[in-house]
């Protein structure tokens, strides 16, 4: 054995650093390409006919909500936790060939199982169940990859020198069980060639195809379990577990309150679950799930709120970082965001409101203030912080670093306003009635008004895609031409001009 | 009817008791400050602000043999 000293190892967390910045410039270019296919239709056809299959809307958009979710998010998720598990426990991968060995074993499943999803989605393969689109074989996949991650996070912590679990390592531990058990009873599906005649030409009857075990009502019920839990454990858990660790250590401040951490950690977990009958407001579900939905959504705002608040608070005292790190920046931002996203959701979730809001373009203007402002910027954030460690060099250009952040930030705002007022524009005119009950407005008259809104969501979501690029710029230049670092920076990630 | 009933009313008492464990759990982390391992609870932010592999740990395992 050598005499050489340990040190963590980051060969897994830098594989999965490439995939999350890869997959998220599939999905966010597909993003801006569904944007102006739905303010300029012609785009459906741009390769003409004959490619119209590939290239509408509806082919597309599974490819976009599936390459950010379990693409880019999920991605940013292994990344961060091949760093953060190894460092907040005190342990190094390098010190279990086993779980280096399991590590790049899921590394490569992931990329396999990507490859299969992009495939099957592209040719139309679909189960038909939002962000659960993929057929049963992709889903056996997905778990082994899942089980994985679980055995390599349980296996380090098995072998860590800190007794105690950092609060992310709580969310992360939260994260591999809570889309364990969502995606394990959303996902539980009957092949169709056990109960249909031989394929034909709609491949129903294909042995890859698959049907929802639950029908009905059922099904939106346990769909919408499912839809609103992948955003707590896929879009806030994981993405708290990364604010915990990364702003602290950039700003080199304690958390202002570590027991308002372990609280609002309880509470998110308490409350979360119930919070997804809101997706089912006005339908045919009981009208009790109905009202639990809406109460518990607004119950919701305190556990977020409770971390959003305490990483602000963080940085009591030290604004000036917000002002001369762009990095900062990114994660204070971020955090303002995801307050933003969590009091306007359960807004969203009140009955009253919900009545204009439902089915309006109000709800993806939601989605993506959440995904671009709060998630995006955090997940990109937690990258930075991590090249100058992983690749032992300084960040290539801080400069590059601040365009980015106001690009993306005006794309941001851009999207969300666009779409606040097309979707209440929406739901106005959709009930908008005379005297005597007749709708006022037909559907083609909305779609006219909401025109230049359709424009301005795909411009901004344009720029935050050329922000996304220039951040997997920086992060290249950073890995092959930014200057050599002698040692480790404890706190403030170290930039080049 | 009466399993229907009986779940409505599970779910309110379960829901009651879940906010005053939530609750209770406030008021024991603010009053006692400090865990049963006697380390006041916000030494635990330096587990991210220490965490180089050579930094001592806030609370070391009891066997630490690894290094």
């Amino acid at each position: 054995m050598e005499n050489r000293p340990l040190e963590y190892d980051y060969t897994v967390a830098k594989m999965f650093m490439l995939t999350t910045i890869a997959l998220g410039i599939v999905g966010m270019l597909i993003g801006v390409i569904l944007a102006f296919e739905l303010a300029f239709p012609g785009i459906n056809t741009i390769l003409g006919s004959g490619l119209a299959e590939f290239t509408n809307f509806s082919r597309l958009r599974p490819l976009h909500t599936d390459s950010v979710i379990f693409g880019f998010t999920v991605s940013g998720i292994f990344a961060t936790w091949y760093y953060v598990g190894q460092r907040v426990l005190k342990v190094s991968m390098a010190e279990s060939s086993l779980l280096m060995f399991l590590g790049k074993l899921q590394f490569w499943l992931y990329v396999i199982t990507v490859a299969a999803v992009v495939v099957s989605l592209l040719a139309g393969e679909t189960t038909s169940k939002e962000y659960a689109e993929f057929e049963w074989p992709i889903d056996i996949a997905i778990v082994v990859v899942w089980v994985l991650f679980g055995v390599n996070m349980f296996g380090l912590i098995g072998l860590r020198r800190e007794k105690s679990l950092y609060i992310s390592v709580w969310y992360y531990i939260a994260t591999f069980l809570g889309i364990a058990m969502l995606y394990l009873f959303n996902n539980m599906e009957v092949p169709t060639w056990l109960a249909t005649s031989a394929a034909g030409e709609t491949h129903i009857g294909d042995w890859f195809h698959s049907v929802s075990m639950y029908a009905g009502t059922n099904d939106a019920l346990v769909q919408w379990w499912y839809g609103h839990n992948a955003v707590a454990f896929g879009f806030t858990v994981p993405i708290v577990a990364m604010i915990y660790y990364f702003l602290p250590k950039e700003s080199g401040q304690a958390i202002y309150s570590y027991k308002l951490s372990l609280l609002s950690f309880w509470g998110l977990m308490f409350v979360y679950l119930w919070a997804g009958g809101h997706h089912l407001l006005y339908s045919t579900v009981p009208d009790w799930v109905q009202t639990m939905g809406s109460i518990f959504s607004v119950v919701l705002i305190l556990p977020s709120w409770g971390s959003a608040i305490n990483m602000l608070l963080t940085m009591k005292g030290e604004w000036q970082q917000v002002a001369a790190s762009p990095l900062i920046k990114f994660m204070v931002l971020g955090s303002t965001f995801y307050m933003f996203s969590t009091l306007e959701g359960p807004i969203q979730a009140i009955k009253s409101v919900n009545a204009i809001a439902h089915f309006t373009d109000w709800i993806v203007g939601h989605v993506h203030d959440g995904v671009l402002g709060w998630v995006g910027f955090m997940i990109m954030a937690a990258l930075y912080h991590m090249a100058p460690r992983v690749f032992k060099r300084e960040i290539y250009s801080k400069s590059l670093m601040a365009s980015q952040f106001w690009i993306q930030t005006l794309g941001v705002v851009l999207y969300f306003t666009s779409m606040w007022i097309a979707g209440i524009t929406q739901g106005m005119m959709w009930r908008a009635h005379d005297e005597f009950g007749n709708l006022a407005y037909s559907f083609i008259d909305t779609v006219t008004v909401l025109h230049p809104y359709y424009a301005i969501r795909g411009v901004g979501g344009l720029l935050y895609l050329t922000g996304f690029l220039m951040f997997a710029y920086n992060i290249y230049k950073t890995m092959t031409a930014g200057k050599r670092l002698d040692s480790e920076p404890a706190n403030a990630s170290p930039m080049g001009a | 009817m009466f399993s229907v009933e009986f779940q409505a009313y599970g779910y309110f008492a379960v829901t009651v008791f879940m906010t005053v464990a939530l609750y209770a759990y406030i008021y024991h982390l603010y009053k006692n400050r400090k865990d049963a391992d006697g380390h006041d609870y916000e030494e635990y932010s330096n587990m991210a602000l220490h965490d180089g592999i050579e930094d001592t740990p806030v609370n070391s395992l009891p066997k630490d043999d690894k290094k």
